[in-house]
């Protein structure tokens, strides 16, 4: 024992650790391994393959812990399917108490889970205790909330079915939370797969789903690495996958998940931007540095890690960073002092390592200060790189460590465009103390959650979810409820599909035309407010039903898609238009509309076929439904989230730029304006592919466009063969979402070829455009990427 | 690294700078962001066991026990000075293993008419006497009059004067008259230790303690002190933060060493402890000595005993059982 007169001189902290002890003997009570926790039980550890679980702090081993096989995952998605019976039909108020009773027990178990934890991620218990377990319980009590709410706040949603649910080892608890929380609360089931470095809060928390009553088969946890993994998203009788891990993981189950109708939300990497500017508090940035980067060792998604400081301040801001870098501790998780804990594992130790490295032989400065550091185990010291360049593989990587890179700025401007010269878009930090700024580059970063004057807040409240490469969907509040719903079904349209057309690009020796037109009208592609003709050269006959030639139409290829998306990017104002504006311009296409509206319906009749009553309410409908859009132009509104107090929570709707529309053949001009509409009214600009049978409607709408108003490169329409234009918007990286109602599209090839830059893709199958399933806000909503900016406030 | 020789080094007394409004009026300080910082420093530090036995100890030796109540009376601060010279039992002394430097308090604080018992009281002691003056709490009695008071203390004998600002001056922002106003006071202390009070609680905005601080020690104050005590909110954390970050900001362009004194409203050890986490993490191990950090308080000691007697005994204590401050 130390004696008290030399402290009194060294005033060292001493150790301070957390006893351990209730969890070891739990997992001495689980010395011959843990199951898989399947329809209630927990199945026998010693019948299949199993792999060890080690502490990152020192190597020991914590538990065995089964590999779920394919066999393993079909009985649990089996129990699931067969709990969603039950579980979906329960009325809200029961769900909501099983939820309530899961927060409640994991409250009573707080201490137990946060060491359990911090034994098996390698994190410091402070954060653990005072983060992730408190977030874990919040989650299921808000969500007891929406179990009751849903029916009455999301009247004619329905849970989705089975959830298969593949997490990360980063926040083990808190992950299985965000993920089970909202899937149970909306009538799903769920299986869920941890992650092999960090499986035992899962499988405590599925001993706490039995303590808590929860019905046998709603919870069940598969434990495995990778395949088993792949087994469960691949499963059949999964309707939905929710995946949080890593952007190359998350790129394979898009490819794997397509065409295969499964919901998917991505919760992916981040190099998120931490800006700070000459008028911030720069010791409360710095701290917020502390908080970003080496929080949970920077194994963060969000992990603000880069820093980009404006010019005039840097070297007083790297000062005063490396001051406090010199003060943080790097050693036992279970230590009550300790700010950094361990690396999770050797294999994520060697790859900080080796792009630490890689920096360096980069050009950069690298700086760690001379603290102590443990002699074995997975630690790495917390460290910062300077003079790191835009190109630099540190400053483009993702490398989920504690390092952080820094890049300095002049203008605001040059830090918006620094900020957003990532492929990812997750998270941003902006400080500053002065608001009109703070405010405008929080409305100017590409990022699904933006944190002015903070870091690293959560909610479950608050949507949480990412931009671009960081993928798609949202977790917490309601937004992320949307993710574990389906609308109520309508009826399919009445039109069958009639196959794919022959889009003949030669004269035919046989062709009749269907009527003489008092002056041949050539319709052309619409190009960024320009009708252009098609790159090919080519165009195709359009044949009404009976097969009569009612005109040509151009067969765009990939490069007048390319054309278009290039003429779209132009046209980014749109977006920073008031909707009173949009509004204006979208009543504007309804009067012009109207007064053309015997033409359009003369077109509707010769080209589909359609009686004169149904081609006159045809055109109808559309003139109503962009009177729809026009009047949401200005009234799709965010929302202010209750999350902390003294916090604005702002959830803003914002549009995701530049979206591809493919349309469907079914009513070919209400299916086309039903589509367009939305993605305009919320200031996206679109480049949309018309009914490659009927595009006749499309083509005469872009002369309402040029007479409405509708700056160039807002719409542009690509006619030809739909599949291989979709495909080509799928995979074009500037193209942020996709819609695909097309009736010749292959949802598979689609999916797919999103996976490039996880484009979010609407397969929207067939509907009827005529009723109440052709408008509403679901279309407004997929629209949209909902970004939260949270700014917290008081003097 | 071995802090210890630091802590011995002796340091110069801060001369103050001429008013340079450019150290502070452009100062940035963000009220959520710095309550982030001091609410989760408390739960990144722990000491347990002996450690948390010589923590207690240090906080102890740093506290400048308080008596300013209108029923102050000679007797009352010679109880005062006994327990400050002695401020544990010597089974307690021994059980720390601290006979050979039995621990006492950092000063004893008291109003300028009870300095002569103090200093009677604590004759040989080695225990400094400090003393309120310039019209405490208010500090609104004309400067004269404030003057005076600091050189009637200091001719009794105070070793320390803790002054207060004048917080009207704050609110109109007129650095110029507040820096003329402390550099006054610190001539008139002459040898003894001036301690400014910024009565955080009344300037409210936390840009304002900061600007305060700085204009306080480039008039030369050697400590700045958040309360008098008497203020509806009295020291609190995110305040003494940004009063650190002041006094790190003067001693990086000065190089003078700046001592730091919370008053008000530190009651329990555990809040001691906080403070002591505050200062390590902030300014480093040579501010956790009494010529650098005080507490000003008056309950503290006993919370501090009992948690000691627990440490040497391993039963709790009741308060009847330690002696009256």
């Amino acid at each position: 024992m130390a004696l008290i007169k030399d402290i009194l001189q060294t005033m060292e902290y001493g150790p301070s650790p957390e006893s351990n002890e209730h969890v070891i003997a739990w997992l001495g009570q689980h010395e011959g391994g843990f199951g898989h926790f399947i329809d209630g039980k927990f199945t026998d550890p010693s019948a299949g393959a199993s792999f060890e679980v080690t502490s990152p702090a020192n190597g020991a081993k914590l538990a065995r812990v089964a590999r779920g096989t394919a066999d393993d995952v079909d009985r649990a998605v089996t129990a699931a399917t067969r709990a969603f019976k039950s579980w979906s039909k329960l009325a809200g108020h029961e769900r909501a108490r099983h939820l309530y009773a899961l927060a409640r027990h994991i409250q009573k178990r707080e201490r137990f889970l946060a060491v359990l934890e911090s034994m098996d991620n390698g994190k410091p218990i402070r954060e653990s205790r005072d983060i992730d377990i408190p977030l874990v319980a919040r989650h299921f009590y808000h969500h007891a909330g929406w179990a009751e709410l849903i029916e009455s706040e999301l009247p004619g949603y329905q849970p989705v079915g089975v959830c298969g649910q593949v997490i990360p080892w980063n926040f083990p608890l808190l992950m299985l939370a965000w993920k089970i929380a909202p899937a149970l609360a909306a009538g799903n089931t769920v299986v869920l797969k941890p992650a092999e470095q960090t499986p035992l809060t899962a499988l405590a928390f599925a001993e706490i789903c039995r303590e808590a009553g929860l019905p046998d088969g709603v919870v069940n946890i598969v434990t495995g690495e990778g395949e088993t993994g792949a087994a469960l998203v691949g499963h059949p009788g999964v309707a939905k996958v929710a995946f949080t891990g890593s952007t190359e993981v998350g790129r394979i189950i898009r490819r794997t998940t397509a065409g295969s109708g499964k919901k998917l939300s991505l919760e992916l990497g981040g190099k998120s931007p931490f800006i700070v500017f000459e008028d911030a508090d720069l010791d409360s940035a710095v701290e917020g540095l502390v908080d970003a980067i080496w929080f949970n060792q920077g194994e963060v998604c969000c992990a603000g890690s880069r820093l980009l400081v404006q010019e005039g301040i840097a070297e007083k801001c790297y000062a005063k960073l490396r001051a406090r870098m010199a003060t943080l501790r790097v050693g036992d998780p279970l230590d009550k002092s300790t700010d950094i804990g361990a690396v999770v594992s050797t294999e994520q130790l060697e790859r900080i390592g080796a792009l630490v490295a890689k920096g360096r032989q980069e050009g950069a400065e690298v700086f760690q200060p001379s603290i102590p550091m443990p002699a074995k185990g997975c630690f790495f010291p917390p460290t910062l790189m300077t003079g790191v360049e835009p190109a630099s593989t540190v400053a483009t990587v993702e490398i989920f460590g504690p390092v952080l890179v820094a890049m300095t700025f002049r203008t605001p401007d040059e830090a918006v465009a620094l900020a957003n010269n990532t492929r990812f878009g997750l998270a941003a930090s902006i400080w500053s103390e002065n608001i009109n700024r703070s405010l405008d580059l929080a409305a100017r970063v590409k990022a699904g959650v933006v944190w002015i004057n903070a870091t690293n807040l959560f909610d479950a409240a608050a949507g949480f979810g990412g931009y671009r490469e960081s993928g798609f969907g949202r977790e917490g509040g309601l937004e992320g409820l949307y993710e574990y719903l389906v609308p109520g079904h309508g009826k399919p349209a009445k039109s069958a599909k009639t196959g794919k057309p022959q889009l003949n690009a030669a004269p035919s020796p046989t062709a009749i035309a269907a009527s003489a037109e008092p002056i041949d009208r050539t319709a052309k592609l619409y190009i960024g407010g320009k009708q252009a003709r098609p790159d090919s050269g080519y165009s195709y006959a359009v044949t009404n039903p009976s097969g009569k030639t009612v005109g040509l139409a151009g067969l765009g290829n990939r490069k007048d898609i390319r054309n278009a998306v290039e003429a779209a990017a132009k046209a980014g104002s749109w977006g920073a238009a008031t909707g009173h504006n949009r509004a204006q311009i979208l009543y504007y296409i309804a009067e012009n509309l109207s007064a053309r509206a015997a033409e359009f319906e003369a077109r509707l009749r010769a080209m589909t076929g359609a009686s004169a009553k149904d081609a006159a309410e045809e055109v109808a409908t559309t003139i109503r439904r962009a009177f729809f859009y026009a009047g949401f132009a200005d009234k799709y509104d965010g929302a202010v989230h209750a999350t902390k107090s003294r916090h604005v929570t702002l959830a803003m709707n914002e549009p995701f730029g530049i979206m591809g529309i493919v349309c469907p053949d079914e009513t070919p001009l209400l299916g086309f304006v039903s589509l367009l509409m939305p993605a305009l009214a919320v200031g996206n600009r679109v480049v949309a592919v018309p009914s490659a049978r009927y595009p006749l409607a499309a083509t005469d709408f872009y002369q309402l466009l040029d007479t409405s108003d509708v700056p160039a490169g807002v719409v542009s329409i690509v006619t030809g063969e739909t599949a291989s234009l979709a495909k080509t918007l799928a995979e074009h990286d500037e193209v942020a979402a996709l819609w695909d109602f097309g009736s010749t599209t292959d949802a598979a090839t689609i999916e797919a070829a999103s996976a490039g830059n996880l484009k979010p893709v609407w397969i929207g199958g067939s509907r009827d455009w005529t009723s109440s399933d052709g408008q509403g806000r679901e279309f407004l909503r997929r629209a949209t990427q909902v970004k939260n900016i949270w700014v917290p406030y008081g003097e | 690294m071995d802090q210890s020789t630091q802590r011995m080094e002796n340091f110069q007394r801060n001369d103050g700078i001429p008013l340079r409004t450019e150290a502070f009026e452009a100062v940035q300080v963000n009220l959520s962001a710095v309550e982030r910082r001091a609410a989760t420093l408390p739960t990144r530090r722990s000491v347990k066991k002996e450690y948390q036995a010589a923590w207690l100890v240090k906080a102890l030796t740093c506290i400048d026990l308080t008596t300013l109540a209108g029923d102050d009376t000679p007797g009352r601060v010679q109880r005062l000075c006994a327990k400050a010279m002695r401020p544990l039992s010597d089974e307690l002394v021994e059980g720390l293993g601290l006979t050979d430097a039995p621990p006492k308090v950092g000063a004893v604080c008291v109003y300028p008419a009870m300095v002569p018992a103090a200093v009677k009281a604590l004759a040989g002691s080695g225990i400094p006497v400090a003393s309120v003056a310039t019209g405490f709490p208010a500090g609104l009695t004309p400067l004269p009059q404030r003057l005076a008071e600091i050189r009637y203390a200091v001719d009794q004998g105070a070793h320390e004067i803790d002054i207060v600002i004048n917080r009207q001056l704050v609110f109109s922002q007129d650095w110029q008259a507040l820096y003329d106003e402390v550099a006054a006071m610190r001539e008139a202390c002459g040898a003894a230790h001036l301690k400014a009070i910024l009565a955080t609680g009344d300037l409210k905005t936390l840009r304002n303690v900061y600007k305060a601080s700085m204009v306080a020690m480039q008039a030369g104050a050697d400590f700045i002190k958040t309360s008098t005590g008497k203020e509806d909110v009295n020291a609190t954390l995110p305040v003494s933060l940004v009063m650190l970050r002041a006094l790190r900001d003067y001693g990086e362009e000065t190089g003078f060493k700046i001592g730091f004194k919370p008053a008000g409203g530190l009651k329990t050890a555990k809040d001691a402890m906080n403070w002591l986490f505050l200062m390590k993490e902030e300014l480093g191990r040579r501010w956790l000595e009494p010529d650098l950090f005080r507490i000003g308080a008056s309950s503290l000691l006993g919370d501090i005993e009992r948690q000691l007697e627990h440490f040497v005994t391993g039963r709790y204590s009741a308060a009847y059982r330690h002696p009256l401050a």
